[in-house]
């Protein structure tokens, strides 16, 4: 989970990062309070989870708190890349006499973690990174280990931070440590890190990226999810717990395990060529069991798209078997009743397909063509969108 | 032969007394494996019956190695205690550990992957289906009937791909099928399984399946390109995917242009690798290899 930049900065306070004080408003006049209250000038910065606001015309200074409910009033709504701005964060400006850039992420590749830092900040790592590899200290840190004052030194150091910021940029490494490793991220990345006139280093911006997989220690990250940004569909997924992900074409999908339901959305659209581009609706893995109840939840979300013209149910019969899985679309139709209008094309192979498909074929209902390889239903799936 | 499991493997259980734990303990003792006992602290000296086998519960898994020669471990343990279970099979020296537990965070599986170096474990997973040397022993969840020893060599990110591969060429059958996981961080990885099926004097050919997100399947083609000799058909999921979102498998991600279905099938085509369009024309792809 991405975090929006004021939950960020929220979070590197609360673990003792220095920043500077501001506060978040959906409304003009909650921007102006918060500008009121820091009694400066400030900066008002769309929240939006994508590059390239400052270009966009979403980060904008104000001189006082009339200006900021102004230049408030400017940005929400603003459509950034796509994004809709709903909320700005106004924080007190700060000059700036020299931008950093620090890191910790994992890197998959090595199936380590990674430190970055480079005494260059500002500018998007990756183009530095192309342009000057040289600037960027990239060090590796041990997961089973971690961050000391020993290792942020060594970090430090590799960069070559200047040594009058040698001392804080160390004190902020470990904090950022602690931020990576006790909130179970994956990317804690502050840019830029920026020394003020008065020496003082600080956390201007920053990107979180929290592990969903950790949620059942951090209860508390479940309130930093942005519930408004998710699709409706998506959104009524999550509460059935179904593993869907929306997608744009006509044909809904439904499968069992992560990997074939992938392979079943390529297959679709290969299949799609040649019926005018027609492409998969959606992702969605109703996982190793295939129950009726799962599948009647899948198909019931499935059906409401009104994007969806055609239903390719691929299932292979593993640890549940094609018996159960036909016994579980049979029902699952018997459930959803007049509700569901729209074709479905079923391809079950493996254990005791046969009776799956006799299950199927007993059942005789209206809608469903049962096809047996799924090269052959995706191109009949796809067909019947077209 | 086959590869990480045969039929001398003495598979434990962490984990065996839960719902999946017990119920999958079932289906490998029903398959053939040699289950020697499970571990659970709660219950150990008791015993569990699974159709008239009785299986015995220890402690820990030093006690269980100690007393039944286990070289083998399957990991059930929930999420919040997999990390705990991982180290301590890790410490207790096993040779196999593999990791079937779906949702561990990737600070708990980087830690466990850091613990486990310079040990003497390998571990498969996590988030995996196991492996299956048909016809000699299974450590996992993957079905056991689908098909029967054979020359194919099979490594997947994905478990029902895995399936589904195998079923495809059930008739030819499996030296091996293993599933490495679909997280982020992963223990054993395709370059290890490649490594180990060109050991195999048993397997012909490989069958290798990825899906988007990191770079395991470019390595692996470079790997291929400089040490496997053996014929290598290849399989990629994921090509409509968008990008940023998070398909089923933690690790399935497309991150700007890094980790795209398009690149992995580039890199295993330059490496000699005749990759499929869907999993049935790569099964076709290796019959024609195989001649059957």
């Amino acid at each position: 989970m991405d975090l929006f930049e004021y939950q960020a900065r929220d979070l590197l306070a609360s673990h003792g990062v220095p920043v500077l004080p501001g506060g978040v408003a959906e409304t003009p006049e909650q921007a102006e309070a918060i500008a009121r209250e820091i009694g400066q000038q400030v900066v008002v910065k769309a929240q939006v989870k994508v590059g390239g606001r400052g270009k966009a015309g979403g980060v904008k200074l104000a001189a006082d708190a009339d200006e900021a409910r102004a230049r408030a009033q400017d940005i929400l709504g603003l459509d950034i890349k796509g994004h809709i701005t709903h909320r700005v964060m106004v924080a007190q400006a700060s000059d700036i006499a020299e931008e950093y850039y620090f890191s910790y992420l994992l890197d998959r590749s090595n199936r380590t973690f990674l430190a970055m830092a480079s005494k260059e900040g500002g500018m998007e790592i990756e183009q530095l990174a192309v342009e000057r590899p040289e600037a960027l200290a990239r060090i590796p840190v041990d997961a089973s280990v971690g961050v000391d004052s020993q290792k942020a030194a060594e970090i430090v150091d590799a960069a070559g931070f200047p040594a009058e910021v040698r001392d804080q940029v160390i004190a902020i490494a470990v904090q950022l440590w602690d931020v990576f490793s006790k909130e179970d991220a994956t990317l804690v990345e502050v840019n830029p890190l920026a020394k003020a006139p008065d020496g003082t280093v600080l956390a201007l911006d920053a990107k979180i990226t929290l592990d969903e997989n950790a949620g059942f220690r951090h209860t508390e990250h479940a309130a930093l999810e942005d519930a408004a940004a998710a699709d409706p569909l998506e959104a009524r997924a999550k509460e059935k717990d179904l593993n869907y992900v929306k997608l744009e074409g006509e044909v809904g999908i439904i499968g069992n395990g992560a990997g074939l339901v992938m392979s079943t959305l390529d297959v679709v659209a290969y299949a799609g060529e040649e019926f005018g581009g027609v492409k998969p609706a959606n992702f969605l893995d109703i996982g190793g069991g295939a129950s009726a109840e799962v599948m009647a939840n899948g198909l019931e979300i499935i059906l409401s798209d009104p994007a969806v013209k055609s239903v390719f149910v691929n299932v292979f019969g593993g640890i549940t078997a094609c018996d159960a899985v036909a016994n579980g679309i049979v029902s699952a139709l018997s459930i959803l009743g007049d509700e569901a209008t729209k074709p479905l094309v079923v391809r079950l192979d493996g254990n005791n397909v046969e009776e799956g498909r006799r299950i199927l074929a007993e059942a005789n209902h209206p809608l469903v063509t049962v096809v047996d390889t799924m090269d052959g239903a995706a191109r009949r799936a796809a067909e019947l969108a077209a | 032969m086959s590869i990480f499991l045969n039929e001398n493997s003495k598979v434990i259980v962490q984990g065996m007394t839960g719902s999946e734990g017990s119920k999958h303990t079932q289906r490998m003792l029903a398959s053939g494996t040699a289950i020697v006992g499970g571990v659970n602290p709660r219950k150990a000296g008791t015993s569990v019956d699974f159709d008239g086998t009785s299986v015995p519960v220890f402690g820990g898994v030093a006690d269980a190695m100690k007393e039944t020669g286990a070289d083998v471990s399957v990991i059930f343990v929930p999420p919040p205690f997999a990390k705990a279970a991982v180290i301590e099979a890790v410490d207790a020296g096993i040779g196999l550990a593999v990791v079937i537990t779906e949702g561990i965070p990737v600070h708990d599986s980087t830690y466990f992957w850091a613990h486990a170096q310079g040990g003497s474990t390998r571990i498969i997973g996590p988030n995996c289906p196991g492996l299956i040397s048909p016809g000699r022993s299974n450590a996992g969840i993957i079905p056991a009937n689908i098909t029967k020893q054979g020359k194919i060599g099979l490594v997947s990110k994905s478990g029902t791909l895995t399936y589904q591969m195998m079923y495809e060429l059930r008739d030819i059958g499996f030296s091996t099928a293993i599933g490495i996981g679909g997280d982020p961080v992963i223990g054993t990885t395709h370059i290890d399984a490649l490594q180990a099926f060109q050991d195999d004097p048993e397997t012909e050919a490989i069958v290798m399946i990825g899906e988007i997100g990191g770079d395991a399947e470019e390595r692996a083609a470079d790997f291929i390109k400089a040490n496997v000799t053996k014929p290598v058909v290849g399989y990629v999921a994921g090509f409509t995917a968008p990008e940023g979102k998070t398909m089923g498998h933690a690790g399935a991600i497309v991150s700007g242009s890094a980790g795209t279905a398009q690149a992995k099938q580039e890199a295993l085509e330059a490496a000699g690798v005749r990759v499929g369009k869907t999993p049935s024309e790569t099964a076709k792809l290796m019959r024609e290899i195989v001649g059957a």
